[in-house]
Order: C-alpha cells, then structure tokens, then sequence
C-alpha cells in the first residue's frame, strides 16, 4: 500500500484526509502513483501534473525519506521505504509569498 | 416570493448572498472554495439553479465546479482546456513570439438558452464551449487562429479572453474582448471571428487606430437592443449602434474615463453605468470618492451616484467582472470592490449599502433574479 500525503487544497478538493492509500501495480514511481492517484481521485487530474505531458507543475514538489525527489525522472523507482508503506510520498504546494 | 442571488468571486474564495425582493436583508455563504480564488461564477439562465465556477491557483492550476442546487452543494468537472492544434505565437510584453500557454478560466458564460452548453474565455486568449455541463471542453480555434492573433499582446493581467456576450436574438452572435487585442464579433456561433475596433482610438499603441491591439475592458448590452454595445475601454466609454461595426465615444462629462466595468439597466436600454477610476496609473477612484456615473442618455451626459458609498478616503478598484444588474421591477445594481466590499442599490442606483465590508478582493459579481 503506498501513502500519498496531499497539500491543504487538494484534501478538501478531494473531500479526503491528510493522507490517501493507494494500491500500484508494478513498478513503484513518481508516474505510477499519480497514475493511480488521478484514478482514484479524478479531480486532482491537472492540480499535480500537466494532464497532458505529465510535467510536473511549476509549484508542486515531491519529498520522500527527507529528499527532494521533484526533478528525478517521473519514472525511477522511489524510495523502499515508499514501496513498502513505511515512509508517505509527500506532494507539496512550493512555499511563496512573503 | 421573488429575490436575488448574487454570487461573488473573491481572491480566497466564492460567496453567496441571497436576500428577498427588498434586497436589504442578506444571508451570506461561504467562503466555497476557501484559499482558492474564483475568477468568476455565473448561474445558468436556462436553469438557475446550475451553477458553474472558475477556480483557480498559482499552485494546483485550473478547476472548474458545477453546482445543480443553486450554489449549495459543488462538484469538480472537466478542466482539461487544451488548445486545438498548433498554439503558435503571439507578442509578449517585450514584443517579441510568445508561444500560447494556458493560464486559467477568466470568464464563464452559460448559453442563454441550453444549461448544459456553456462557454469560457481563458488565458492566453482563446474561446472554449461545453456541451456536456463542464465534463469536457473543446477550443473554438478559429479565434485563436485569426490571422491577427500573432500581433496580439498580454495587458498588465496577461493575455485573457474576459467578456463574453451573447446576443439574445440571434443565437450564432456571439462577442467577445480580450485584453489587449480588442473586441471581436462571430456571426456563425463561434466558429469563425473578426474584430470589430473601428472607431476606437488607443494612443498607447504604435497605430492608434489600429485593427487590433486595443485594451477593451468590457463589453455590455441590453437584450432588446442587441445591435447598441457599450464598451468601457482601457480609457474611453464607447457605444456602437450596428453591432461593433463603428464606435464612437460617449465618455462625455465623466471625471475620468478609465475604467473597468460597464452595465445596462435592465429595463431600460439607454441607461447605463460605469465606475470612474483615476487612471492606467492609479486604480483608484478621483479624490478618494467610490462614485458609479449613470447615464440616462446612452452616455455623454453622466451624473455621479454616490448616496451611501464612501466619500473619503476610499481606494479600492472595481474589476471589469465585478457588478451586475437584476431584473427585479425596480433594477438592482450590484459591485465589489478590491478592498471586499460587495455594494448593493435597490433602486437604480440612487441608493446604495454593503452587503459585506470585509470580504477578500473581489473578483466578479453576478446576480440571479429568482422567481
């Protein structure tokens, strides 16, 4: 099961928790868990990634195990400790404003 | 009983504010959408109580929700905006191509007459339509792909399609403005453009006259005179009797005549009003006085309404989409300003209160008349 934790805004676009669990097949990356994550969740399609390219948008983040993941290829494996459900994948809103 | 119901858009969320035909008690909701701003929201005139609003944010991109219960409840629909083909290029600031990149929904228009069609004008400036209550939109591109658009530029707000207006009798006329291109006409329901700018006069470009390149702020009509347009353009109040043909200014005695929104009382086609604003440098209206002008007169002849709005010390803006007109007996007029107040008239604007002092910035206001 992996743990995805949500920016405020996407939980109450998604009427969901801190956190949501979901099931991945097959290799375990930044791209398959969006996959399952807009599935599940369709309306976070475009909040995330570009619904079109999958690029990441300009102010979200990915941090998992203390690292910034956000400029690994969408399609590395990520971390064990995500595979295996210790650690969450954190999606991030980028802190701006002053 | 007959009412109203204004929907206010707002930099951190969307309000509504219902009250009977009196319009002097209001209930409040919201904020919806807390943090996110809400560019505009617009009741559908086929159906009331569908909803549609414009969510937006630096952050998280572009949502669009629909609501069927009269703004109660909300539901996320389709927010996939993809341009039709090759986006090419248009000016940037700097005047050199700019390829089209979609920013967000500034405007949504419901069709006058199928609640499930619904146009929307975006950023950078392209026409969308919905035939599916928001499920799913699909580009217009002949707009897009006018061959004036490669000499079209963003305004201080970026390149954004923000008025879209329907003709009520002929329903393949539709017109549209964007900022800072101008406004332009489709005769075939959208599919195919042309501007319509003749007669105006823009010395803050290279051309003054030129096809395109004109900040139009807004566009207004009334339903039964839908060849009269008024426009409040980045300075000059317009009209045009022969649907956009030719345009000649009306900005008359006003103080100023910057400023963002224009509107038409609604029983009376001659009678319009606008909001003075000091100038492209200040937003903010003459001498720190909050004054809507009328004209009675289709323009030229303008008196300031000032009777329960600030006279001092005010200075806030009031946005292009920020007020709206009900179509009560004895009209409604409505505004919001940046500073978050939403203002109220009951009588045609000879009387005004707040219905709130301190919401965020106001983004736009619209108004249902309920039965």
């Amino acid at each position: 099961m992996i743990r995805v934790v949500l920016p405020y805004h996407l939980r109450t676009l998604a009427s969901v928790g801190r956190e949501v669990q979901l099931d991945v097949a097959g290799a375990v990356t930044q791209c398959s868990v969006l996959d399952q994550l807009e599935v599940q969740y369709p309306m976070l399609r475009g909040t995330i990634r570009d619904q079109v390219t999958k690029k990441r948008r300009a102010m979200i983040r990915f941090f998992a195990c203390e690292e910034d993941l956000s400029n690994e290829s969408p399609d590395e494996p990520l971390p064990e400790a995500v595979v295996s459900g210790k650690e969450p994948l954190l999606v991030i809103g980028a802190m701006a404003g002053g | 009983m007959s009412g109203v119901r204004v929907l206010v858009g707002t930099r951190k969320g969307a309000f509504v504010m219902t009250s009977d035909e009196k319009r002097k008690k209001w209930n409040v909701e919201g904020p919806h959408f807390a943090g996110w701003e809400i560019y505009h929201l617009k009741g559908s005139p086929a159906n009331p109580d569908r909803i549609y609003a414009s969510q937006t944010s630096s952050w998280f991109g572009q949502v669009i929700q629909r609501s069927d219960d009269g703004g109660k409840t909300w539901e996320p629909v389709g927010n996939q905006f993809a341009y039709d083909g090759p986006t090419g290029t248009h000016l940037w600031y700097d005047g050199t191509p700019h390829p089209w990149e979609f920013a967000r929904v500034w405007h949504i228009e419901p069709s006058i007459h199928d609640e499930n069609t619904i146009y929307a004008g975006v950023e950078d400036a392209a026409f969308f339509r919905s035939k599916d209550a928001g499920a799913s939109w699909q580009e217009m591109p002949g707009l897009r792909t006018h061959t004036s658009a490669p000499r079209w530029q963003p305004g201080a707000g970026g390149m954004c399609l923000h008025t879209i207006v329907q003709d009520p009798v002929n329903a393949n006329r539709i017109f549209i403005a964007i900022s800072a291109a101008g406004a332009f006409r489709s005769d075939d329901a959208g599919e195919t453009w042309r501007p319509i700018n003749s007669g105006l006069k823009s010395p803050e470009i290279p051309q003054p006259t030129a096809e395109v390149g004109h900040c139009v702020h807004r566009i207004a009509l009334h339903p039964s005179k839908p060849d009269t347009l008024f426009m409040q353009k980045h300075w000059d109040v317009m009209r045009s009797d022969n649907g956009g043909e030719f345009w000649t200014e009306v900005s008359g005695n006003l103080p100023t005549d910057f400023g963002f929104p224009i509107d038409v009382h609604a029983h009376e086609p001659e009678t319009i009003y606008v909001v003075p604003i000091t100038s492209d440098s200040l937003h903010y209206p003459p001498d720190g006085k909050l004054r809507v002008y009328r004209s009675r007169s289709g323009g030229n002849d303008w008196e300031p309404l000032t009777k329960g709005l600030p006279q001092e010390n005010c200075y806030v803006n009031v946005l292009r989409d920020a007020r709206a007109v009900d179509k009560l007996d004895s009209c409604g007029i409505y505004f919001g300003t940046t500073g978050g107040q939403v203002y109220a008239s009951a009588d045609s604007g000879d009387n005004w209160a707040p219905i709130v002092h301190d919401l965020p910035a106001v983004l736009s206001v619209e108004v249902q008349t309920l039965a």
